[in-house]
């Protein structure tokens, strides 16, 4: 069994057969790349102010 | 043929306090407390039929959780059917039970939506300039979790040891699309220079294959039996190897893959030849190694990496399809899992950034990447730390992985049905509905019953040991005719 998987790796071409209409493709690397950049530009206003304070104050008590 | 796999999450928050003193259990009832108080009349939890200490393998452990039941904390019974409650030092919210993994990630969206909804109402509570904040996520970066569990029914029928052998391959490597990742590691002898950043939030917390425990000794397939249903039927598979997601592409497929290799197995359709020599071991690598190129050992011999393995259970997937069908888990929504699986796979494989709006730790990766460059940021500055955490923060406002473009699966209005609203498609509908008609009626409620007051002696114990009994299809109709619980109870014949 294990054989018959190497042997079959995907390809790109296989790829695009199975995606049909119905299950929207990830979008392109390019389009994500402009939107981590704005979020870039906007991020600082949302972040922890203090960094090493709120990482060092964040203490969970185990659970489950 | 498989039996539907009826299936859930459990979710275990973090919690902070922000601008005073408290303990996490308190904050916790507060939080809580907040929201039932503010939405419904509380109807408690009933202990009667649970039973965790008790063992698939067979045996129980009657000193494992004697000590410990949490009966006096908050316990509540919501009207879409699910549980929210104190378990330890963590709100936790199980999502009632449903058919398909399109309805978990519904049910899981409204979870979030009601603690959110909860903060809100106990910052205006508390009233005090103070505030509690809840984390979807699973560790704390110093060595401290706090589980996602999922439960899957499976047919008592089929041997447990097949189970556990066949599902660990799936459970070590399945992280590569449901990973939310983590900066730095907890595991011990490893410094955040050699793991700057992993693929699981709970890889490094794995000791054995397979075990009760889940607090110490984490093993990666859970024994509980405790189904909450027909014990002569069915199993309820309690997983606990998993990583909370904020992705709903991630969290459709980390259970909609499972519920498909669980109904392989229950069709004896996998086999045995992907075993891992090293299950733990193993899962920690895959973690450690977000390049995706390192292998690890199959047992009988074979070195493949976790992407490779993917694919071969992907494979094996489609040809369960033709050959059985998908009618366990849905088929329209198993056809979906397969194709995004797939096409998941591909991505992670060729250029992973194309599928950065399904995966939680490529999101996250990206992110910290991009920001610690922009920065000049050496791998263990704690900005990165708090990105990482900030990902999972709950509020509106301030979530991180509200920003990086996940692609949603269910709508803003389908979240806010569901945060009252049951599925009509488990004996969760019978549940919620009758806590909806008749809240000063009914004094307790669990998983497999529901206990009703209706002012004569007894007290009427209704049972549910059947999942898929209870559905709009089977009482809906008798629900909107009946007036009053009594009616209900004597047409119920009880």
């Amino acid at each position: 069994m294990a054989e018959r998987t190497q042997k079959q790796k995907p390809t790109p071409s296989r790829t695009d057969e199975v995606v049909t209409e119905a299950t929207p493709a990830a979008p392109q690397g390019e389009k994500l790349k402009a939107e981590l950049d704005d979020l870039l530009d906007e991020i600082d206003e949302v972040l922890e102010t203090n960094a090493e304070d709120f990482v060092k104050s964040y203490v969970q008590k185990g659970g489950e | 043929m498989a039996i539907a796999k009826v299936c859930g999450i459990e979710t275990e928050y973090a919690i902070l306090v922000r601008g005073a003193e408290s303990n996490p259990v308190a904050a916790s009832s507060v939080l809580i407390n907040a929201y039932v108080s503010g939405v419904l009349r509380k109807v408690g939890w009933d202990f009667e039929d649970e039973q965790p200490g008790n063992d698939a393998r067979g045996f129980r452990y009657e000193e494992v959780f004697a000590p410990e039941v949490e009966t006096q904390l908050v316990n509540a019974v919501l009207t879409n059917g699910a549980r929210y409650y104190v378990d330890h030092a963590h709100p936790e919210i199980s999502t009632p039970e449903c058919r398909t993994a399109l309805e978990v990630v519904q049910w899981d969206r409204a979870a979030e939506e009601i603690v959110r909804v909860s903060m809100e109402s106990a910052w205006r509570l508390l009233n005090d300039g103070s505030e509690i904040v809840a984390y979807k996520n699973n560790s704390d970066g110093k060595g401290n979790s706090y589980g996602c569990h999922e439960n899957y029914l499976v047919d008592r029928a089929t041997p447990f040891g097949r189970i556990v052998g066949q599902i660990t391959p799936h459970f070590v490597t399945r992280q590569v699309f449901c990973g939310a990742g983590k900066v730095g590691s907890e595991f011990p002898g490893s410094a955040a220079q050699t793991v700057p950043f992993q693929i699981s939030q709970r890889a490094d917390f794995f000791e054995e294959e397979v075990g009760l425990e889940t607090t110490l000794k984490r093993p990666i397939v859970n024994t509980r039996d405790e189904p909450h249903c027909d014990p002569q039927k069915y199993r309820r598979l309690h997983v606990i190897v998993g990583d909370a997601n904020m992705s709903e592409v991630a969290t459709f497929l980390k259970v909609g893959t499972t519920a498909i290799v669980l109904a392989m197995i229950e069709d004896d359709a996998l086999g045995n030849d992907l075993a891992l020599a090293n299950p733990v071991s193993a899962i920690r690598q895959v973690s450690h190694d977000p390049q995706l190129k390192r292998t690890v050992l199959l047992r009988e011999g074979k070195r493949i990496t976790a992407l490779e393995l993917q694919w071969a259970l992907l494979e094996r997937a489609k040809k369960y399809e033709h050959s059985h069908g998908l009618e366990s888990v849905g088929e329209a929504v198993g056809a979906d899992v397969l194709a995004r699986w797939e096409t998941i796979l591909s991505g992670l494989e060729n250029d992973r950034n194309t599928v950065a709006s399904w995966v939680d730790w490529v999101a996250k990766e990206r992110l910290i990447n991009a920001y610690a460059e922009r920065h000049d940021l050496r791998p263990a500055d704690p900005k990165l730390k708090a990105l990482d955490l900030q990902y999972a923060d709950l509020r509106s406002e301030r979530c991180l992985a509200r920003r990086v473009g996940l692609e949603t699966l269910v709508s803003d209005e389908d979240v806010r049905i569901a945060m009252t609203q049951p599925p009509t498609t488990t004996r969760a509908y019978f549940r919620g509905r009758c806590l909806q008609k008749w809240p000063d009626d009914i004094v307790a409620a669990n998983w497999d019953s529901m206990v009703f007051d209706i002012g004569r002696d007894p007290l009427r114990r209704v049972p549910m040991m059947e999942p898929l009994k209870g559905t709009a299809d089977h009482v809906a109709e008798l629900l909107d005719t009946c007036e009053t619980a009594s009616e209900l109870l004597s047409r119920l014949g009880s």
